[in-house]
Formats: structure tokens, sequence, C-alpha cells
């Protein structure tokens, strides 16, 4: 009997999560009309704006990408002093409040920094550029993508690295031929929870760069001026097409590995 | 390809070698026994080189390779649980290592491995739809597609189920003699090191406690520690004929058929059944012996027994022990069924 009524507990409580989740999120993709949805994806500020976020969050991701994974790989692998303390450092982005991070870089890269004016001088614009976006995304998405890869490598079994090892492949042999392979859904699933954390990023882009406007800031902006019903539309728009992105990197992704297996197998023949 | 251990000592906490010195003749079969976590496994990635070493040295063929990287050091290594790569198929498992090393004969020794290991009509498989023998067979192939001068194998037997035991067993040794590499094997069981090695060594707690010959070290345990480990008593090297087995001028009734001529019986010493006269049983083993030693171990007696040239260990219970009164030098019947024979 108490059982039974944990259980009922228990799913009450599920249930009102999920509509905690779900009905703000449904009221607002069904509050905009057919027709205000059309207006609103010929307005070239909303279209700009929506690819601006989509190729700065890609780009975010693919440098996460880049440069996090030897660092994932050594997280995974290798036990050294002061390992938490990087695990921790690799983790802050994470617990400092957005605008902080923007405060943070626009510290670094403004005028009042000598590093910021020897960009300046060098013709490099971080602030209110797509660079500075990047640097704000790259920032803020790196644990994400961090933490899935190191686990993918974690998951990978040392025994099969020696094995490779023995068979003559030098360690970056073994890295390109094993270990990343086995671990790539996992990095696959980082650099799109890095990419999804970059796009959604406002708090930090809007202190390095308001103009050119990510679609956050955009939505922030029209909120601002004309009212709800203008920003919910933008919201939506940027929701689909994240959504497509996530999905069609997913199908590639999984549908490479098999691609790749497939023609090894034949050419090898 | 001969090996050759010197001091060699590693510490990574939990487990250790210390001052291990050891050689491998070229071609031979070693079997490396100890308890769990007497460091056996330790030993072999130090060997091809997977742990830091705090001291010694290794060569091959007299040349010092413990410098070198393990890729580099042409020492192939066979797990207990096969490691194949699971995003590969079976042929490009066992190919693995082709494109790493220049090899005069890569390709022909891949089909040949292939036929001699019956993979044939697994080639396109993925490794985890194979049954445990079959994932060994594949382990096998593919550490010994890149010809390397020595095979390392850590428990290759003991996770698969006893009718694939026995058949990779064989597949082990025709590939010990066709290869001509030396095999180094870390085994838990004793009739898997008799029936396939010609040297031992046994490990105890980070050190090797004995080497010889794989006879010596069953028949003549030079430390308690490896007489313990070892555990069998009563072994006899023998030839057979149908169920019988001879050796030192006696004839043994055995349970079964042996496979080969020659092969080791070996009875445990509580089968063996006391008496001062002859007995009248169903019992097809009877010798008469003489006693040459008597050990009390508190709860029990253990009587050595001199028959012909052979020495049988016997253990019997206190209360038999003074129903007995056995003295050295007195003659006793030796009784055990055929089924208690142990054929190795």
């Amino acid at each position: 009997m108490r059982k039974e009524s944990f259980l009922w507990l228990a799913l009450g409580s599920s249930f009102i999560v999920l509509l905690f989740i779900m009905v703000p999120l449904l009221r607002m993709i069904t509050a905009p009309t057919l027709s205000s949805l059309w207006e609103t994806i010929c307005d070239p500020d909303v279209y700009r704006s929506i690819w601006l976020s989509l190729y700065t969050g890609i780009s975010a991701a693919f440098i996460c990408f880049v440069f996090g994974t030897p660092l994932a790989y050594l997280l995974a692998r290798s036990q050294f002093r002061g390992k938490k303390i990087v695990e921790a450092i690799v983790d802050l982005p994470i617990v400092i409040p957005h605008p902080v991070v923007g405060i943070a870089l626009l510290g670094l890269v403004g005028k009042n920094f000598w590093l910021g004016r020897v960009m300046q001088e060098l013709g490099i614009r971080i602030v209110g550029s797509p660079t500075g976006i990047i640097m704000v995304m790259t920032f803020v998405g790196l644990p994400f993508y961090l933490q899935a890869a190191k686990e993918g490598f974690a998951s990978v079994s040392p025994r099969l690295e020696h094995v490779s090892r023995s068979l003559g492949a030098s360690m970056f042999a073994t890295f390109i031929g094993v270990t990343f392979p086995l671990a790539w859904r996992s990095i696959l699933s980082g650099i799109i929870m890095c990419c999804a954390r970059a796009i959604s990023e406002f708090g930090a882009v809007v202190i390095i760069a308001y103009h050119p406007m990510i679609a956050p800031v955009l939505m922030f902006e029209r909120f601002q001026s004309y009212g709800l019903r203008y920003s919910q539309p933008v919201a939506v728009w940027l929701i689909v097409v994240c959504l497509l992105l996530f999905v069609s990197l997913r199908l590639v992704g999984s549908g490479a590995r098999k691609v790749s297996r497939g023609s090894r197998a034949g050419s090898r023949l | 390809m001969s090996i050759r251990v010197e001091n060699l000592t590693v510490d990574l906490g939990l487990f250790h070698l210390q001052n291990i010195n050891l050689t491998l003749e070229v071609g031979d079969f070693f079997a490396l026994m100890g308890p769990t976590g007497a460091g056996k496994s330790v030993l072999l990635e130090a060997l091809v080189g997977l742990v830091p070493l705090v001291s010694g040295e290794i060569f091959i063929n007299d040349r010092k390779i413990t410098k070198l990287a393990p890729e580099k050091r042409g020492i192939s290594i066979v797990y207990q649980d096969y490691a194949l790569f699971p995003h590969l198929s079976v042929l490009e498992n066992i190919r693995y290592g082709l494109r790493f090393n220049s090899l005069k004969r890569g390709e022909s020794a891949v089909d040949e491995l292939i036929s001699l290991l019956g993979l044939g009509t697994l080639l396109e498989r993925d490794p985890v739809t194979l049954s445990g023998g079959e994932q060994q067979r594949v382990a096998l192939a593919r550490a010994l597609a890149v010809s390397p001068d020595i095979l390392l194998l850590d428990e290759p037997l003991s996770a698969l189920d006893p009718n694939f035991r026995q058949e990779l067993r064989s597949h082990l040794k025709n590939l010990h003699q066709a290869s001509g590499a030396t095999f180094l094997m870390v085994t838990h069981d004793f009739s898997e090191a008799l029936s396939l090695a010609r040297n031992a060594g046994v490990m105890n707690q980070g050190s090797i406690e004995q080497v010889g010959a794989i006879e010596e070290i069953f028949c003549r345990p030079t430390s308690t520690v490896v007489a313990d480990f070892v555990g069998m008593k009563n072994l006899f090297k023998v030839e057979f004929s149908g169920t019988t087995a001879r050796a030192a001028g006696l004839e043994f009734k055995v349970g079964r058929e042996a496979s080969s001529g020659q092969g080791y019986i070996a009875i445990r010493p509580e089968d063996l059944i006391l008496s001062k006269e002859p007995l009248v049983s169903s019992l097809q083993n009877s010798f008469s012996g003489r006693v040459a030693a008597i050990r009390s171990h508190g709860f029990f007696y253990e009587l050595d027994f001199v028959v012909n040239s052979l020495i049988f260990t016997a253990v019997i219970t206190n209360h038999a022990f003074f129903d007995f009164e056995p003295a050295v030098d007195d003659d006793f019947y030796l009784s055990f069924k055929a089924t208690a024979v142990h054929l190795l």
C-alpha cells in the first residue's frame, strides 16, 4: 500500500515537471499566427540575426572541438598532480554568472587593457564584432564539450589502445584509428551541447557585442521596444532552425561513421 | 627471439614488481603462474612498455629495448577479454597492424592465420556477435599477423567455456610451432601450463619464486609458496596406451583414453585408500608401497610412500592414523579408482 502511494507520488511529480517544461514552450510556439511567422522571417533583421547566431555558434563549437579534444583526452586518460584543480578551472564558465563572463572578457579585450589596444592596432576588432561573439560563445560552451568528450574517451578501454600500440601503431595513429572513432558518439553529443549552449547565450554576448545582433539580443530588443507579440515569432524561428541543425548533425554524424566503416571494409577486400 | 629481463622493478602502488630476473630462450613457450595480484599482468605490460619502470633493463636478442616505444618492440599481446576493436570487422581487426609494419609476407601470413584458425566464414562479422572462443581466435590472428618476435598471452583461455578451451589450447600449440615466435603465457591452470609450456615461472607478491622446466616446478617446488600454489601432488609423467598409463614399471588404469602417447597423470592425496592387506574391491589400481615420511598437519596426517621409484603422497585423518599406527619403512597397500586418475 505504501509502495503504491509512493508510486503515485513519483508519477504525479514527474507529470508536473514535464508540464512545467512543455507548457510554456507549446504556448509560445502556438501563439504566433502563420502569417506573422512568414512576415517575421522575411524581415532582413530577423534572418540576419538567426544566421549570425548559427554561424557564430557553430564556429564556437568547432573551436572547442579542435582545442578541447586533446585536453579532454588528457583528463580522461592521465592522472597527475593538480588534476582536480584543472577540472575545476574547466568547469568555471558554468558557474560564473553570464554578465560576469562578458565583463571579464571585455576587461581583457577592451581599450583599457594593453591586449585590447594591441589588437586594435593590428586591426582585430573584438568588441561589437562576430569575432567577439564567437569568443564569448567559446568561453561558455567549452565545459559542455569537454565534459562529453572526456566521458567518451574514458569509456574506451585502455586495453584497446594497448593492443593497438603493441601492433605497431604510434600514440597518434592509435588515437585516430581506435580511440577517436569509439568516442565519436560522445564527441558529437558534446559538439551539439556546446553549440546549443553557445546559441542560447545572451548575458555575456550582450556586453561584448550588442551589435551585430544575435537572435537572443534581437528578441530582447523587440520585446523591450514592441512587446511580447513581436518577440515570439523570432523565438519560434530560432527554435525551429536549431532543432533542424541538431537533428541533421546527428544524422550526418552517425551516417559518416557507417559510410567510413563500409568503405574501409570494401577497399581492403 | 630470446627475451631477457634484468632487475626489473615497477611500482604502481597497488601492484609492484621487485627485482625481476627472467630469461626466455628463442622459441620458448613459457608459462607464468602465480596467485591473483602476484604481478603477472604487470610484468606483461612492462615488457610491452605500457607501465613506467623504476629500474631494470629489458633485452630482446641482447638488444636493449627498455626505452623503446611499445610500437617498436615487436611484442604482441593477447588479453583474457580479447580486446577486439568493436568498430572494425573481423577482417579489419586481423589486418589492423599490417599498415604499421613493413612485412615481406603480411598478406599471405594473414591468409594462413585465417585458415589455420578457421576464421574464413567470420571475416565480415562484427566482433561483438562472435562467441568467446571465436573472439579469442580473432585476437590471436590479429596479434600474430604482424609476425611478432614475442607473443604475450594474458590468461588467454580462462574466460572461455571448457569445450572452447580445449580447442583453443590445440590452436595455441599449432600457432607456436607454425610461427616460431616466443610465447609467454600467464595462466592459472596447471593442466594448461603442462600441456603447452616447456618452461615456467611462479610469481608471488611481485617477485619470481621459481623458474625452471615445467615438470621440475610441479615435481620439485623449491619453496612452500610454489608448492602451495602448484598444489598438485602425485604427478607422474607416463606413457599412455588405451586406458592404461605406464610409469616406472607401474600400470595405472585410467578413466578415459588419452589423446596422445605421452603425458601426465595426477591423483589427489585424499583419493588414495590405505590398507595393510590387499583390498578386495572394485578399485582398479592397487600398489604396495613403503612409508618414507610422516607429517602431522593437526587435523590430518600426510604420508609419503615409495612405490618403485615413484613417491606417492596420501592424506589420512587422525582417527585412521591411530588405527593404522604407521611408521617409516612399514609396508601398505595404496588403492584408488581409475576415475581418480586425472589426465593432464
